[in-house]
C-alpha cells in the first residue's frame, strides 16, 4: 500500500519537474499579456511568434543533441548565414530552380556538419574548439561569397518556406474572416493526442506496469488541447497555418521519436552520460559524435533557408548569435550541462521562452540592449534553479 | 589504562528520515590502530564523515569528545586544526602538481600571507617523505606519474605535514596489490610507534586482524561490538559473524563443476601499449576456458590482467594486437567491442562507476545498454515493454535492493550497482564472461551473492574468466587459475594444486627469471 502511494508520489514529482518550465512559459506569456495590453495575443502577433522563432526552434532541436553529449556547437549562426547566402546566390545570380537549390543547400549543410564531425570524431579535437574555429570560417566565407552585400530580393517561390502559408480556406463567421483548415487541424490534433494517451495507458495496464493516477493525464491533455486550440484559432483569425509551423512540428515529432524510442537516440544519451561505459557497452562513440554534428549541419542549413525566406534576402550578418539562443534554449529547457539528460520538448519550450520574451519586450518597447540583459538573467536563473533542485534531490 | 584520545557518544545521524547512524558509540585509545568493520552501507564512512566535520556540527546528534573536550566541527578544516585527518577512498591528489605541491596542498607554507616559500616547502616535504620511506623520491615529479600505491603514501605524507594525531584511512588498500598493501600496513605500524593514532576502515579482514589493536563492528547504523586484540589474533570468522549477523560457515558457495569442451581461447597473444607502441604489455599469452568452467587470472596489480582482458574484448585496449583467437573451435577475429558482444563475449570492467554504469540513469536503462541493438529493439526502435520486463526479471534474479527499476543507479550501494552491471551483461546472453574484480569494494553479503551468480552462470554452461586481486577469492570460486606476471603467463594451477603460497611462488619465480 505504502509502496503504491510512494510510487504515485514519485510520478507526480517527476511530472511536476517536467512541467515546471511549461508553467514558467505560461506565466511569462501572461505577464506580457498584461504589460502589452493584450497585444501579444493578437492574431498577427501569434503568427509572428511562430515565424520569428521557427529558426531558433529548428536549431535548438539539433543543439539539444550536442548538449546531450556535453558539448555545444558554436558555429550554427555562421553556418545558417553561409547556407542562406549560398541559396540566395544560386537562385538570384544563377537562376537555379528553387527545389534544386534547396536540395543542394541541405546537402551542403550535411557536408559542413561532416567536416566538423571529422575533426571532432576522427581527429579528436574538442568540439568547442572545432566549432569556434568554424564559426569564424563560415562567417568569413559568408562575407566573401556575398561580397559584404545583401543578396535579394528572393522570388516568391523561395520566401514561401519562411513566410508562406498552407492551403487556405477562408470563410465568414459572424462577420469575421476565419481560415477553416487551421481550426480543423487544431481539432484533429487534439483528438490524436487523446487517442495516443489512451493507447499508451491501456498498453501499460495490459503489461501490469505502474500508471499515474487518472487525473494527471486528464489535466495534461486539457492543458495541451487548450493551448493548441488557442494557437490554431488565433492563426485562423489571421492567415491560417504558416508553412514553417508544419516544418517545425514534423521536426519535433521526428526528433522526439529518435531521442525517445530509437537505439540511436539512446546511444546519444549514453555517450553524454558516461562515454567510457557507453564505449564498453559496444557503442561506437566516435560514430555517435560524428552524426550528432553532421545532423547539426543539416538543421543549420534548413534554418538558413527558412531565415533567408522570411527576410526575402540573405545578409552577411544573418544568424548572428543564433548559436547562443539555441544553446540557451536547451539549458533553459532542462538539458544537463554535464550531458546525458535533456529532451527535445524541453529545448523547444526553452526556445519558446526566449521567443516570447523577445516578442513581449519588443511589443512594450524595450530596447534590444535591455532585452539581452533580461534574456541573460533568465538563462542564469533557469540553470541555477535546475542545478539547485538536482543537488537537493541527490 | 591507556587514555582515550577520542570518544564518540550516542551519535545519531539521519538522511531525510532514514537513520544512517543510530546511537553509535566509539572509543579510541591513544596510540592504537582501531579498525572499523561492517558491510557496505553499515555506516562506517558516515561515522567518519561526522568525526571529520564533513557533516558539520548540528546535522547529527551526540557528542564528539576529543582529548577530553567536546568538539563541534563545522568543516574539515576545523577538525584538521585539531590534528584529525581523513584520507578518503578516492584519493584527493592533483595529478598535474608535483609531489611537494601535493604534500602541502591546502596547507601551504606562507611566511608572508598568500606567498609560498618554495625552499621551505621542499625542505619540509623531504622531511615528511623520509618518515614514510620515500625520502629518495624526486619531489618535483608530477603525482600522476606515480603508481596508486605511492599515491596512497603521498596522501599519508600530506596528513603528516598537517601534524596529524588521529589518522583516518578509508579503505586504504582497496586499490593496492598485496605488495603495496604490505608496505602501507608496515607504515601504519611504524606511525603507531611514533604515537599516531589510526582508525582504518577496511573490508580486508586479514589485514585488519594483522595490524589492528581493536576492532569495532558496525551493522545497520549500530555498533555491534568492540573486539580487543589480547594475545591471540582476532579471528576473521568472528568479525564476519558480527558484520552480517550470522555465521558465514562458508564464504564461497558450493558448486559441482560440470566442465565441458573448450569454448574460448587465445594462442600467442601479443598486445602493445597504445600510448607507447614500443612497450609490449602482453607477451605470448596462451590460455583457454571451457564451458562450465570458472578460470581465474591471478597476479599483482599492474601484471597486465585487465589489459589482457580488454584486448580480448574486441580490442578495447591495446595496439598491434597479434595472436590467434578461437571460439568453439573456429578462428575469430574481432574488430570492435560491438563485434565482441555480437560474438557473445562480455567484459565486466573493474571500475563500475567509471566504465560500467551511466550513473544518472535508472536501472532498466543501464541494464539494456549493451543489448539495445539486439534484444531490446526491432528495426532500431526500442521495445520499452520488453525492457521493463527484462529489468524486473533481473532485479528479482539478482536480488537488487532498489525501490523500482526506475531508480537512478547512482543512488544504489556498491554491491547493488555491481549487480546491475552483471545483469547488463547477462542480458547480452554471452557464452564467455570476463569479470574484472567483480567484488571490489562490496561487502561480504553482496560478495556471496555475486559468487552465487558466477556459479549459476557456470552451471548454465558459460565459460567464465575471473580477475581478482584477492587470492582467497580466486581459490574459493575457480576451477583453474592462470598466474599472470608482467604480461606473461607465469604458471597454471589446477584445483588440487590451489594455494596462496603456490601462486606467490609462481609470481616470485617469474619476477626472478632470467631475462
Amino acid at each position: 500500500m505504502s509502496n503504491t502511494s510512494l510510487e504515485q508520489k514519485k510520478f507526480a514529482m517527476s511530472n511536476l519537474k517536467q512541467y515546471g518550465m511549461m508553467v514558467a512559459l505560461f506565466l511569462i506569456y501572461v505577464i506580457f499579456l498584461v504589460l502589452s495590453d493584450g497585444k501579444n495575443a493578437a492574431p498577427m502577433n501569434i503568427n509572428n511568434l511562430v515565424m520569428q522563432n521557427s529558426y531558433v526552434v529548428i536549431l535548438s532541436i539539433g543543439m539539444l543533441l550536442c548538449c546531450l553529449t556535453a558539448n555545444v556547437d558554436l558555429s550554427v549562426g555562421s553556418v545558417v548565414a553561409f547556407c542562406g547566402a549560398a541559396a540566395a546566390i544560386m537562385v538570384v545570380d544563377y537562376h537555379i530552380s528553387i527545389p534544386l537549390t534547396f536540395a543542394v543547400v541541405l546537402i551542403m549543410g550535411v557536408l559542413v556538419g561532416m567536416w566538423q564531425g571529422f575533426f571532432i570524431a576522427v581527429l579528436k579535437v574538442p568540439p568547442f574548439i572545432v566549432t569556434l574555429a568554424n564559426m569564424l570560417v563560415f562567417r568569413g566565407l559568408t562575407m566573401v561569397i556575398l561580397n559584404g552585400q545583401t543578396k535579394g530580393p528572393l522570388p516568391q517561390g523561395f520566401t514561401q518556406v519562411g513566410a508562406g502559408y498552407m492551403p487556405q480556406i477562408f470563410t465568414q463567421v459572424g462577420g469575421t474572416k476565419v481560415e477553416l483548415l487551421a481550426i480543423v487541424a487544431g481539432v484533429f490534433v487534439s483528438v490524436v493526442f487523446i487517442l495516443l494517451e489512451m493507447r499508451s495507458r491501456k498498453n501499460k495496464i495490459k503489461h501490469n506496469f505502474a500508471v499515474p493516477p487518472i487525473w494527471q493525464p486528464i489535466i495534461k491533455l486539457a492543458v495541451i488541447i487548450a493551448v493548441l486550440n488557442f494557437i490554431t484559432i488565433k492563426l485562423a483569425l489571421y492567415m491560417g497555418l504558416p508553412l514553417v509551423l508544419l516544418i517545425m512540428l514534423i521536426l519535433i515529432l521526428i526528433y522526439s521519436f529518435i531521442t525517445n524510442n530509437t537505439v540511436a537516440g539512446r546511444q546519444v544519451y549514453a555517450v553524454g552520460g558516461n562515454m567510457n561505459a557507453a564505449r564498453l557497452s559496444g557503442i561506437n562513440t566516435d560514430k555517435v559524435m560524428f552524426w550528432v554534428y553532421t545532423n547539426m549541419g543539416f538543421l543549420s542549413a534548413l534554418a538558413g533557408i527558412v531565415l533567408a525566406a522570411r527576410n526575402a534576402s540573405a545578409t552577411p550578418k544573418a544568424g548572428d548569435s543564433f548559436e547562443l539562443d539555441a544553446i540557451a534554449a536547451c539549458y533553459i529547457g532542462g538539458a544537463a550541462v554535464q550531458g546525458g539528460s535533456g529532451t527535445i520538448s524541453g529545448a523547444v519550450i526553452g526556445a519558446l521562452v526566449m521567443g516570447i520574451l523577445n516578442n513581449g519586450m519588443s511589443l512594450i518597447g524595450w530596447s534590444v540592449d535591455i532585452q539581452r540583459v533580461v534574456k541573460g538573467l533568465v538563462l542564469l536563473a533557469a540553470v541555477t534553479v535546475d542545478l539547485y533542485n538536482k543537488r537537493k534531490n541527490s | 589504562m591507556a587514555e582515550f584520545i577520542l570518544e564518540m557518544r550516542h551519535i545519531t545521524k539521519d538522511f531525510s528520515g532514514v537513520k544512517a547512524l543510530d546511537d553509535v558509540n566509539l572509543t579510541i585509545k591513544k596510540g592504537e590502530i582501531h579498525a572499523l568493520c561492517g558491510e557496505n552501507g553499515a555506516g562506517k564512512s558516515t561515522l567518519m564523515n561526522v568525526l571529520s566535520g564533513v557533516y558539520p556540527y548540528g546535522t547529527y546528534t551526540g557528542d564528539i569528545v576529543y582529548h577530553g573536550e567536546v568538539c563541534n566541527f563545522n568543516n574539515i578544516r576545523s577538525s584538521e586544526k585539531k590534528g584529525i585527518v581523513i584520507i578518503h577512498q578516492e584519493l584527493a591528489l592533483i595529478p598535474y602538481l608535483s609531489i611537494a605541491e601535493n604534500v602541502f596542498l591546502g596547507n601551504e607554507i606562507t611566511p608572508i600571507k598568500g606567498i609560498i616559500d618554495w625552499d621551505e616547502t621542499e625542505r619540509r616535504a623531504r622531511d615528511v617523505l623520509s618518515k614514510i620511506g620515500m625520502g629518495n623520491e624526486d619531489l618535483s615529479q608530477m603525482v600522476n606519474t606515480l603508481g596508486v600505491g605511492k599515491q596512497q603514501l603521498i596522501e599519508i605524507a600530506k596528513a603528516l605535514a598537517k601534524e596529524v594525531e588521529l589518522l583516518i584511512l578509508d579503505e586504504p588498500t582497496a586499490a593496492l596489490n598485496d605488495e603495496e598493501s604490505n608496505i602501507l600496513l608496515e607504515l601504519m605500524l611504524k606511525l603507531k610507534e611514533q604515537g599516531i593514532t589510526c582508525i582504518m576502515i577496511s573490508h580486508k579482514l586479514n589485514e585488519v586482524s594483522r595490524v589492528a589493536d581493536s576492532i569495532t563492528v558496525i551493522r545497520d547504523g549500530h555498533t555491534i561490538e568492540t573486539i580487543e586484540k589480547t594475545d591471540k589474533e582476532i579471528e576473521e570468522d568472528r568479525i564476519i559473524k558480527g558484520m552480517v549477523g550470522r555465521e558465514l560457515t562458508n564464504r564461497y558457495p558450493e558448486r559441482n563443476s560440470k566442465i565441458g569442451d573448450i569454448v574460448f581461447g587465445v594462442k600467442d597473444w601479443n598486445v602493445y601499449n597504445p600510448s607507447n607502441l614500443k612497450r609490449k604489455v602482453i607477451n605470448e599469452v596462451s590460455l583457454n576456458v571451457r564451458s562450465g568452467e570458472v578460470v581465474g587470472l591471478a597476479g599483482l596489480m599492474g601484471a597486465g590482467r585487465t589489459e589482457l582482458a580488454m584486448s580480448l574484448f574486441g580490442k578495447a585496449y591495446g595496439e598491434n594486437i597479434s595472436g590467434e583467437m578461437k571460439k568453439n573451435g573456429k578462428p575469430l577475429s574481432l574488430k570492435s567491442i560491438k563485434d565482441a558482444i555480437d560474438h557473445k563475449i562480455a567484459y565486466v570492467s573493474e571500475d563500475r562507476k567509471r566504465y560500467g554504469l551511466v550513473l544518472p540513469n535508472d536501472l532498466k536503462w543501464n541494464m539494456s545498454l549493451s543489448s539495445l541493438g539486439s534484444r531490446f529493439s526491432k528495426r532500431n526502435v526500442i521495445d520499452e515493454n520488453e525492457e521493463i520486463h527484462a529489468a524486473e526479471d533481473y532485479r528479482k534474479i539478482m536480488n537488487i535492493k532498489a525501490n523500482s527499476i526506475e531508480q537512478i543507479v547512482g543512488s544504489l550501494s556498491g554491491g547493488n550497482q555491481q549487480k546491475v552491471v552483471l545483469a547488463k551483461w547477462m542480458l547480452s546472453e554471452p557464452d564467455v564472461l570476463i569479470l574484472d574484480e567483480p567484488t571490489r569494494g562490496i561487502d561480504v553479503g553482496a560478495k556471496y551473492e555475486i559468487y552465487t551468480v558466477i556459479n549459476s552462470l557456470a552451471d548454465a554452461g558459460k565459460a567464465v574468466i575471473v580477475i581478482s586481486s584477492e587470492m582467497p577469492e580466486l581459490l574459493g570460486i575457480c576451477d583453474r587459475i592462470y598466474v599472470i606476471n608482467e604480461g606473461e603467463i607465469a604458471g597454471e594451477l589446477k584445483k588440487e594444486e590451489f594455494s596462496q603460497e603456490r601462486i606467490m611462488k609462481l609470481i616470485m619465480n617469474h619476477i626472478g627469471r632470467e631475462k
